[in-house]
């Protein structure tokens, strides 16, 4: 019995964490953690996140599409794809920290590097995948290059696109948990920091990461659907 | 006097070193903008060794549990239809979840320590290894499998001789990709267990020491490419159909 009642004891006092400030021993008197702190943590980590990810689309996307289009670049990409996976997270956002620099500007490019590869893949993968004799329909409708990619190929890709997004995401969302060692605060905050936040802050701090992880996934799933085309709907259900 | 001497006689000393205030004598660890030093990296290479291992132990560990108990979802959920919307919507809320995170939410329950740290990267590969297993036996060939059956075999021997052999491929497409990212991902342990490459990377004055974060960054990319080799050889060692057909 006490073997269940104490993870449940530590769950309920990060729960009291997240709503109400608690007190801490090093800060002298000053309440930590509590309703209002979570919020903010909570938004820092999400504007870096998307700031990440935004950059990272910006990057990869166009020239994802590019490559498909052309049917150019596969080694390269593949070769990409597994080095981008091979890198080691932490390894990373310490050693920007460390030559480049610390704050939310060497941070930003910093995440993106890790949510390109999967974008770019699936944005290459999604557009070879089209149908051929689709293409050449568009083409003999007098459609140009970039219509055919516009209108043709990017709407057949995106649902293999937003995989790639979404993996983006989760590894952007994942690796953002540790800004604070770059300078930039977010729910990582209270994991690194027990000293200040107690195990109840370290606790709290886990369950809120991960439900902001599985909370951006879920949003990411939903634009997914709303971006899909009616036709492709009927054809995989 | 020789500088070069006595550099080499305070390299001995360490300490010491730091009371030089001349920053043209000073050794390449304490000028301020360093970015890899080769003498440090020569004399302490020593010091990856326990770290390197703790860590491929840790990998090959979670992988060895993930790839059985996503092996096993994967047979059920091809003989049970009604497994497949559930095991795919569990895995991914696995795969979501931040491995920092997921390491602090089993604190309560499993305590610091390395078993934690694989249970999280071996519940982080179940969707993976899962989801390309499925993708694996349902590329399978209807025709293969008539033919099989035609032959006389049991719906077991057709899964065993004939559909899991047909879907290597896929499968072992899924543990290069679990192995990569594994690997890259282990570097976290540290911040449960004390273990493995993230020693060398967060803690102990690391984390401002470039040089360090170098080295165990690049030992964990050689070991990542490493595993992915022999796992690509391991593919062609099972699939000796395709080599004599080129795809």
């Amino acid at each position: 019995m006490s073997a269940f009642q104490l993870p449940l004891a530590s769950f309920g006092g990060a729960i009291e964490f997240i709503f109400t400030p608690q007190s801490s021993n090093v800060t002298g008197g000053e309440k930590v953690g509590g309703f209002d702190q979570v919020v903010e943590l909570t938004l820092k980590q999400l504007e870096v996140t998307l700031l990440a990810l935004a950059l990272a689309l910006v990057v990869a996307l166009p020239l994802g599409l590019y490559l498909g289009h052309k049917g150019k670049g596969e080694l390269l990409l593949v070769g990409l794809a597994n080095a981008g996976r091979a890198i080691p997270e932490l390894a990373l956002i310490a050693l920007v920290a460390a030559v480049i620099g610390v704050g939310l500007l060497n941070l930003t490019p910093a995440l993106a590097v890790l949510g390109i590869p999967p974008i770019l893949t699936n944005a290459f993968v999604g557009v070879r995948q089209v149908d051929q004799a689709t293409i050449d329909a568009a083409r003999g409708m007098g459609m140009s290059e970039l219509e055919i990619i516009r209108k043709v190929e990017l709407p057949l890709a995106l649902p293999t696109l937003m995989g790639g997004v979404r993996l983006a995401m989760i590894a952007i969302v994942a690796t953002a948990t540790i800004a604070p060692l770059a300078g930039v605060e977010s729910l990582g905050d209270f994991i690194l920091n027990e000293s200040v936040y107690g195990s109840d802050g370290v606790l709290a701090g886990a369950i809120l990461i991960a439900l902001l992880a599985l909370a951006l996934e879920g949003a990411l799933a939903l634009l997914q659907r709303r971006l899909t085309s009616d036709g492709l709907k009927l054809k995989t259900s | 006097m020789g500088d070069v001497a006595l550099l080499a006689a305070a390299g001995e000393v360490g300490g010491d070193f730091f009371k030089e205030r001349d920053s043209d004598s000073l050794p390449c660890q304490a000028q301020p903008d360093h970015l890899f030093c080769f003498d440090w990296a020569q004399e302490n290479i020593d010091r990856y060794g326990t770290p390197t291992l703790q860590h491929f132990e840790i990998v090959a560990l979670s992988l060895l549990f993930g790839f059985a108990v996503a092996f096993a979802l994967a047979l059920l959920a091809h003989r049970n239809r009604w497994l497949r919307p559930p095991l795919l919507a569990g895995t991914g809320v696995l795969y979501t979840i931040p491995s920092v995170a997921f390491f602090f939410l089993l604190l309560p329950i499993t305590g610091r320590g390395r078993d934690t740290a694989i249970i999280v990267l071996a519940a982080y590969t179940l969707q993976i290894i899962y989801r390309n297993t499925m993708v694996g036996l349902a590329n399978v060939p209807d025709a293969a499998k008539t033919a099989a059956r035609g032959m006389g075999m049991s719906e077991r021997q057709v899964l065993w001789r004939i559909e899991l052999p047909l879907a290597v491929p896929e499968i072992v497409a899924g543990l290069r990709i679990a192995s990569l990212s594994t690997m890259a991902i282990a570097t976290f342990a540290v911040f449960i267990a004390r273990e493995g490459l993230g020693t060398q990377i967060y803690g102990q004055g690391n984390l401002t020491f470039p040089t360090s974060i170098i080295i165990a960054a690049a030992i964990v990319i050689a070991m990542a490419l490493a595993i992915d080799a022999i796992l690509l050889s391991v593919q062609r060692l099972l699939t000796p159909w395709r080599r004599a057909r080129p795809a």
